[in-house]
């Protein structure tokens, strides 16, 4: 560990040059992981970073990490063969909001379920980038796109409930704007133990630029937006005094005094759920910070653990044991 | 057949039996079980089993037939026989759908318990067989086993319906007394099966007592058969094996001999789901198995194992291969060891799940978009289907490349006896990973002679590289679109896969090796198109036969083999697939393709009379 503790951001970055759009806010993203990489006590040779196709899935280019750019949506199926094969390594996925819940949302929905122990980067920036600007599953309806001239009539998904409703085991949510929030979210999705689901709001300055202003600008957040802080209470405004009370199934927004505590490792998902959906409702406060972590059996783990079991109760298998297994007869 | 009259034994040199029943009425399990008794006593066999699609079509109905065709003999044997000599059927719809395949004057076993209107109203009879001449110039037996079932298992426990699920051990226990057979083997199969139910399997054993004892006491034939073991095999270990157990030890052995750990990401598909169950129950070999979402999610984890330093495989049949186009792309231009196992079925699209065909030769070949180039490699038989996929890990740690391993439904489901390989003989072909640090740093996408890249596993210090699918600068691995380093590249994948043909045996010709027709096959025609030559030759023709296992890059000489003959036959179970590889190939030969693509595979006769009538010309 000598080597990881004198690690530097320095280090984590690739010969290769970055060649996102000037001001896209996946430079935001690389520069916090880097910097949160050489902090997390992992030698860079046992980390590895996978992804599929889009803007986003160039990123593995750019860590002086190993890394593995896959086809599209296919990320998850790669990450979890990756760590099983190698359950030492640390393993990064990253994706997009058409990477990961457009063509690959079916092996999204699995590698939650499963709980694989990867953390998940998805940067919705609710358009589609490097296919020039076409709508997303996560474009708000209504969107003008140049394959919705008349505007989008497909309903918008939200990452957060979808990761919920697979049972992931950790979800948050952080912005490309604010880096030390996403710094905090990071390493607690890095230290988490299973599959770890962080949508990353990243603003795609040439096809949708600012899809996120209404309440990540930085004169209107600290009133638009609540951080959710494990065991903390639900605080939030400029002069942190305002509060969120969940009363029934509706969240209800009252005085600091009187906010309800957050618990994101309640036994349903059904609170961090509630919260999840305020997305679709402009007067209330847009919900970022960890929604959800609890500890579940990891998928990983339990097959590693199933094989040794299997050796240990067999006898690891020989290819004597494995050809005269069964009836044989000899013919002299 | 030709009987040698012995008091009331009767010697034959070969049988078939065909056991059909209903779905539901276990005829798979009653021919695997004769076949494993046959093979422990020492006959050479082969099987053909043919079952629905449907678990269980409607009961009754002729779409619900379930058959097993099982051949066994004293002589050496390649094929499940063409015609059956005993048809065993259980119900009106197996009798009808099977018996203008049994042989004239062979012997039809029926059970008349299952024979009421409604039962020949479930099969679209009008009348009932039985007597409506339908069975004449056959040896009929009749008995009524539902009946002979009831009584035998009447001091049991067990429901009527539960009884009635016994009758196929009666049927067994009559084939085995009829053949002379012993009971042990399936005796101790029971229970072991029904350790847990002690009383199922002390019923079956009931049951197939009653049907052992029926034979002798109700004289329902005229004497018993026998079939002595076979003489001519050479010595050594057996085992009764299936295709796709063999394979999947294959994989396993192979994983072994290049010293990697195996993982295997698959998703259910008839009929290579057995590949998949049999890896699942080999983790004490260390074998990962993954079920995945979905075909794409299978063969991608397998590509991350094996970035990640494991063997990876993938097994699937022809509608999987489809949906894993895209990553056996990537696996291309990655170049990382990968086995993509292919069971081919009936196709397009779903096609016929349950039967065979070889209709995927040119989507292994050359199914992908770009120039993707990928070692095609073919099964023959049920037990060459673990030397085969030996030989697949071999080629696919060696070259570091995507192999596509092709066995069928038929290879998949028959069984035959197994010389066991001698350990020793299993030549290993251990992977070096590259080392830590290495001086000078570490180039991806440089070459060793075979032309392969070196293989970095991570968690190694020192060798922290991106790899992908996007087009890589030579030796640094480095995103590069430069326009002279795409045809290098191009050209290096491609020159590395036909330099397989270097590592790979030109195969012997079967029969003679210079005359009239040679038969060129690839696959599980292996055993017809043997049949087929031994037959001729005995007749005096100057005939051989070819058979291919590495189908690309095909062996070296193959032309100089072929112009040894007049002519070339090219039987498939497609539309001439290979007969069109080899005509672009060597195209100055006579290459004739003999195609059949009826989801079964060719008879014996069949071959002959197409061989001949090209003698004859």
């Amino acid at each position: 560990m000598a080597e990881a503790q004198a690690l530097t951001k320095k280090d984590f970055k690739s010969d290769q040059d970055v060649r996102w759009c000037p001001g896209c806010g996946d430079y935001a993203i690389l520069n916090c992981v880097q910097g949160i990489m050489a902090s997390i006590g992992v030698p860079k040779h046992q980390i590895c970073f996978v992804s599929g196709i889009g803007c986003s899935s160039r990123f593995p280019y750019y860590m002086n990490t190993f890394g593995f750019h896959s086809i599209h949506g296919r990320a998850p199926a790669f990450a979890t063969g990756i760590k099983t094969a190698n359950p030492d390594l640390s393993v990064w996925m990253v994706t997009g909001d058409g990477d990961g819940l457009s063509i690959g949302g079916n092996h999204m929905a699995h590698i939650l379920r499963r709980n694989v122990d990867v953390k998940i980067l998805l940067f919705n920036n609710e358009i589609y980038g490097l296919t020039k600007g076409q709508y997303s599953p996560t474009s708000p309806q209504g969107l003008k796109t140049k394959t919705s001239p008349m505007g989008s009539v497909d309903r918008p998904m939200d990452p957060v409930s979808f990761a919920l409703g697979c049972g992931a085991t950790f979800v948050a949510r952080t912005i490309d704007t604010h880096l030390k929030h996403m710094e905090q979210v990071l390493l607690a999705a890095a230290h988490h133990k299973g599959t770890a689901f962080v949508e990353i709001y990243q603003n795609c300055l040439i096809f949708n630029d600012g899809a996120f202003d209404a309440f990540a600008e930085k004169t209107v957040r600290d009133d638009k937006t609540i951080d959710l802080r494990p065991n903390q209470p639900m605080v939030f405004g400029k002069n942190l005094d305002k509060g969120l009370k969940v009363d029934g199934w509706e969240p209800r927004i009252v005085t600091a005094a009187e906010a309800d505590v957050w618990r994101p490792d309640t036994h349903s998902p059904g609170p961090a759920f509630v919260m999840s959906q305020m997305d679709s409702n402009s007067t209330m406060p847009r919900p970022l910070g960890i929604f959800r972590a609890v500890a579940a059996p990891i998928f990983d783990a339990s097959l590693h653990e199933q094989i040794q079991r299997a050796k240990s109760t067999k006898g690891p298998g020989t290819l004597e044991k494995l050809l005269h297994a069964g009836e044989t007869w000899t013919v002299r | 057949m030709n009987p040698t009259r012995e008091r009331d034994v009767q010697s034959f040199e070969s049988v078939v039996i065909r056991f059909a029943g209903d779905s539901g009425d276990g005829m798979q399990i009653t021919g695997n079980q004769f076949t494993h008794t046959s093979a422990v006593i020492g006959n050479d066999l082969a099987t053909f089993p043919d079952y629905p699609a449907e678990i269980r079509a409607p009961a009754g109905t002729r779409p619900g037939v379930s058959g097993f065709q099982v051949r066994f003999s004293s002589s050496d044997i390649h094929t499940p026989g063409d015609q059956p000599d005993v048809l065993v059927a259980m119900n009106p719809a197996a009798l009808i759908v099977n018996i203008h395949d049994l042989k004239p004057g062979g012997i039809v076993v029926v059970n008349t318990g299952q024979f009421s209107d409604s039962d020949l109203k479930k099969a679209a009879l009008a009348k009932s067989p039985l007597t409506d001449g339908t069975l004449s110039g056959f040896r009929v037996i009749e008995i009524d086993i539902n009946k002979r079932v009831t009584e035998a298992l009447k001091g049991t426990t067990l429901s009527s319906k539960e009884v009635q699920r016994c009758k196929n051990f009666y049927t067994l226990g009559l084939m085995y007394w009829l053949y002379h057979r012993p009971l042990e083997t399936t005796i101790k199969w029971l229970e072991e099966k029904f350790a847990k139910r002690p009383e199922l399997a002390e019923a079956n054993k009931l049951a197939m007592q009653a049907g052992y004892n029926a034979g002798d006491i109700h004289e329902l034939f005229q004497g018993r058969y026998e079939v002595l073991p076979c003489t001519s095999m050479p010595p050594g270990t057996y085992r009764n094996i299936m295709g796709n157990d063999a394979l999947a030890m294959g994989l396993v052995a192979g994983a072994q001999l290049a010293g990697l750990q195996p993982f295997l990401g698959s998703y259910p598909i008839t009929p290579a789901s057995g590949i998949l169950e049999a890896l699942a129950a080999y983790k004490h070999y260390g074998v990962i198995t993954f079920q995945a979402e979905d075909e794409i999610a299978a063969i991608c984890s397998a590509l991350g194992a094996a970035y990640a330093g494991c063997l990876g495989f993938t097994s699937t049949s022809g509608p999987g291969v489809a949906l894993k186009t895209e990553a056996m792309g990537l696996a291309v231009s990655v170049e990382l060891p990968l086995v993509i196992v292919n069971v081919q079925r009936g196709g397009p699209s779903t096609g016929l799940p349950t039967k065979t065909e070889q209709a995927d030769l040119l989507q292994a070949i050359f199914g992908r978009n770009g120039e993707a180039p990928i070692p095609v490699i073919a099964a023959s038989t049920p037990a060459d289907a673990f030397e085969t996929a030996v030989e697949a890990c071999r080629i696919a740690v060696q070259y570091m490349t995507p192999v596509i391993l092709l066995s069928d439904g038929y290879i998949a489901n028959g069984a035959e006896p197994w010389m066991l390989p001698r350990i020793e003989d299993l030549k290993p072909f251990p992977v070096k990973f590259v080392e830590p640090n290495p001086e000078g740093g570490f180039q991806p996408y440089a070459r060793d002679a075979k032309l392969a890249r070196p293989w970095a596993k991570p968690g190694t210090p020192g060798l922290e590289h991106r790899i992908g699918g996007l087009e890589k600068a030579h030796l640094t691995g480095n995103i590069s679109y430069d326009p002279d380093n795409h045809e290098f590249m191009v050209r290096m994948r491609q020159n590395k896969v036909m330099g397989i043909r270097e590592s790979i045996p030109t195969p012997n010709v079967f029969g003679d090796s210079t005359g009239d027709v040679l038969v060129v096959g690839w696959g599980s025609t292996h055993g017809a198109i043997t049949s087929a030559i031994e037959e001729l030759r005995k007749k005096g023709r100057k005939v051989g036969s070819l058979h291919l296992r590495h189908v690309w890059p095909l062996p070296k000489d193959l032309d100089k083999l072929m112009a040894c003959f007049r002519s070339v036959l090219v039987p498939e179970m497609n539309m001439g697939q290979m007969a069109r590889v080899l005509r672009s190939e060597y195209p100055e030969q006579n290459i004739i393709s003999y195609p059949k693509v009826q989801g079964q595979p060719f008879r014996t006769t069949e071959l002959v009379k197409k061989i001949e009538s090209l003698l004859e010309k």
